[in-house]
């Protein structure tokens, strides 16, 4: 039979960022598919030699507009590896409290756009209206909806009054009860069922030869989360992976959509358990005992910098034990990083790593980034294959993308 | 068919689930970054915000005694107000207003006179 080439995206209405696939079908089933990245590519892993190491978290901060806090909180977790700074146990709490208030929002925003993608509108309404009372729980205690800018390398920003934490309780006992709601029609109704059984399915042994990470790689049957390795306070408040054995699309939305409610309850007791004390270690940055640099000034400059050899910028490393300043407050480290660290937490979307290499300067060697999505595009590639063109989209859409991510 | 009717009577009866949007508009809650604020009277032009602001949006002249912030440029990441040694930045919960050609706040203040002139 006549084969045809189908492009699928970079613009498409299921896809809210640009994933170009090239689609060979035979009829109206895909026989191959080629993806095409680099639509959004921003260059922020090469940011850190023009950035200071304190200022790199607010950028990779903006490397996913969705799971904004969990790029922060891994490379901090990094650069507090190398520094050998000790985290207050408090902070941890924090950290984590925030960290599962992003995987709850981004779950129920990728339900929501899963039920529109197979054109059930009034269910993305829906779950994106629970969504909007964890927003508001992020911006009454974070002081942003999304980007909360809430993480800093010793700690967080920002603490939890008991009000607070009463009135996060409260929300999130709504919104779980809200989202209990939803569970029939996203799990049994009929409709959906019929678009997601048996479509796209990723084997245990496919899904683990290929790399898959997060809900795709629990949908089928790995029971696997970066969350047991207890970074923050994961490894004190006792966490069980949510495993389905399906494989297909129905399992892993189904992954999410009970991942989701288990967030809810880790947010509670994260909160029931939140020790009291402080909520950073202090730890002396970059800036304190520098002059402005010349590259520090104007944005136009960045490429003046890109463009200069390595060996100007990189200046010797710093006496060690600097002297902690009269009046500033008792400091416990202080100092650049030196040294190299890989961190790894669990994103809504799966694993994501950071390797980290810092020479010693105020800017870091390097910055590496592996979101999850890229970890999960080879296993894509692996479902698309003998599908309906008509399954496309919703099987592309399991894979919760974000090209963002990606390209960074 | 008897969900469906449970939940058609149980519609009729319940109040808006969307906020009647003229007359009842979201507010922000306290605590959000809304908007940066100055008070330049009591900046003492340390140039700590421009030196630790991730956007670099923020420029200072100590000679001249000037602070400007390309307000388009900024991520209200709240940073600045972090680091201020005066407290003179803030921010407040109010949005800045839409605007349609690029914003400078510009503010020009008394550079602080060093220990010799003061002397004078």
């Amino acid at each position: 039979m006549a084969r045809t080439i189908l492009p699928f995206g970079p613009q498409h209405p299921v896809l809210p960022e640009p994933l170009h696939l090239k689609l060979t079908i035979e009829d109206e089933t895909v026989v191959e598919a080629l993806p095409t990245l680099g639509y959004v590519h921003r260059g922020l892993e090469k940011l850190c030699e023009v950035r200071d190491f304190n200022q790199m978290i607010q950028i990779v901060e903006r490397v996913c507009g969705i799971c904004s806090c969990l790029h922060a909180l891994c490379y901090c977790e990094g650069v507090e590896q190398i520094m050998g700074v000790e985290v207050p146990r408090r902070a941890k709490y924090l950290r984590t409290i925030w960290g599962e208030l992003h995987r709850v929002h981004s779950h129920l925003l990728w339900l929501g756009l899963f039920a529109d993608a197979f054109g059930f509108e009034s269910l993305f309404m829906q779950f994106w209206r629970v969504r909007e009372r964890i927003m508001d729980i992020m911006e009454a205690t974070c002081g942003n909806r999304v980007v909360v800018s809430v993480n800093v390398i010793g700690g967080v920003r920002r603490d939890l009054t008991p009000e607070q934490c009463a009135w996060i309780e409260q929300e999130v006992a709504i919104a779980e009860k809200e989202i209990r709601q939803l569970t029939s029609t996203i799990l049994n109704d009929y409709t959906v069922k019929k678009r997601c059984c048996g479509k796209g399915v990723l084997t245990k042994d496919q899904a683990y030869q290929l790399g898959a990470v997060g809900p795709m790689l629990r949908g089928s049957g790995w029971a696997q989360d970066a969350r047991q390795t207890g970074y923050a306070a994961f490894g004190e408040l006792g966490f069980e992976p949510i495993v389905e054995f399906d494989g297909d699309c129905y399992a892993r939305s189904a992954v999410r959509f009970r991942e989701t409610l288990q967030s809810l309850d880790l947010v509670r007791l994260a909160i029931a358990r939140m020790p009291a004390g402080e909520t950073a270690t202090n730890v002396g940055g970059a800036g304190d005992d520098d002059t402005p640099q010349v590259i520090g000034g104007k944005r136009g400059d960045i490429m003046q910098a890109y463009n200069r050899d390595k060996s100007h910028r990189v200046v010797a490393a710093p006496p060690p034990n600097l002297d902690i300043p009269a009046g500033a407050i008792a400091a416990k480290v202080k100092g650049k990083p030196q040294g190299e660290a890989v961190t790894r937490v669990e994103q809504p979307r799966g694993e994501l790593m950071y390797y980290l290499k810092a020479d010693g300067s105020k800017h870091m060697d390097r910055v590496r980034i592996r979101t999850p999505t890229f970890a999960n595009i080879p296993p894509l590639l692996a479902m698309l294959p003998g599908c309906e063109l008509a399954d496309v989209p919703v099987i592309v859409l399991s894979i919760d993308p974000c090209i963002s991510c990606t390209e960074r | 068919m008897f969900n469906m009717t449970k939940n058609v009577v149980a519609n009729l009866f319940a109040k808006s689930s969307t906020r009647l949007y003229p007359f009842a508009v979201r507010g922000h809650f306290e605590g959000f970054r809304g908007t940066l604020h100055i008070n330049i009277d009591e900046c003492i032009f340390c140039r700590t915000c421009m030196i630790k602001c991730p956007s670099q949006c923020i420029a200072v002249d100590n000679k001249a005694g000037t602070w400007t912030c390309e307000a388009m440029s900024c991520v209200y990441c709240g940073v600045c107000v972090d680091v201020c040694p005066t407290g003179c930045l803030s921010m407040s919960k109010e949005h800045r207003p839409v605007a349609t050609e690029k914003q400078t706040m510009a503010y020009q203040g008394v550079p602080k006179k060093k220990k010799k002139e003061a002397a004078e």
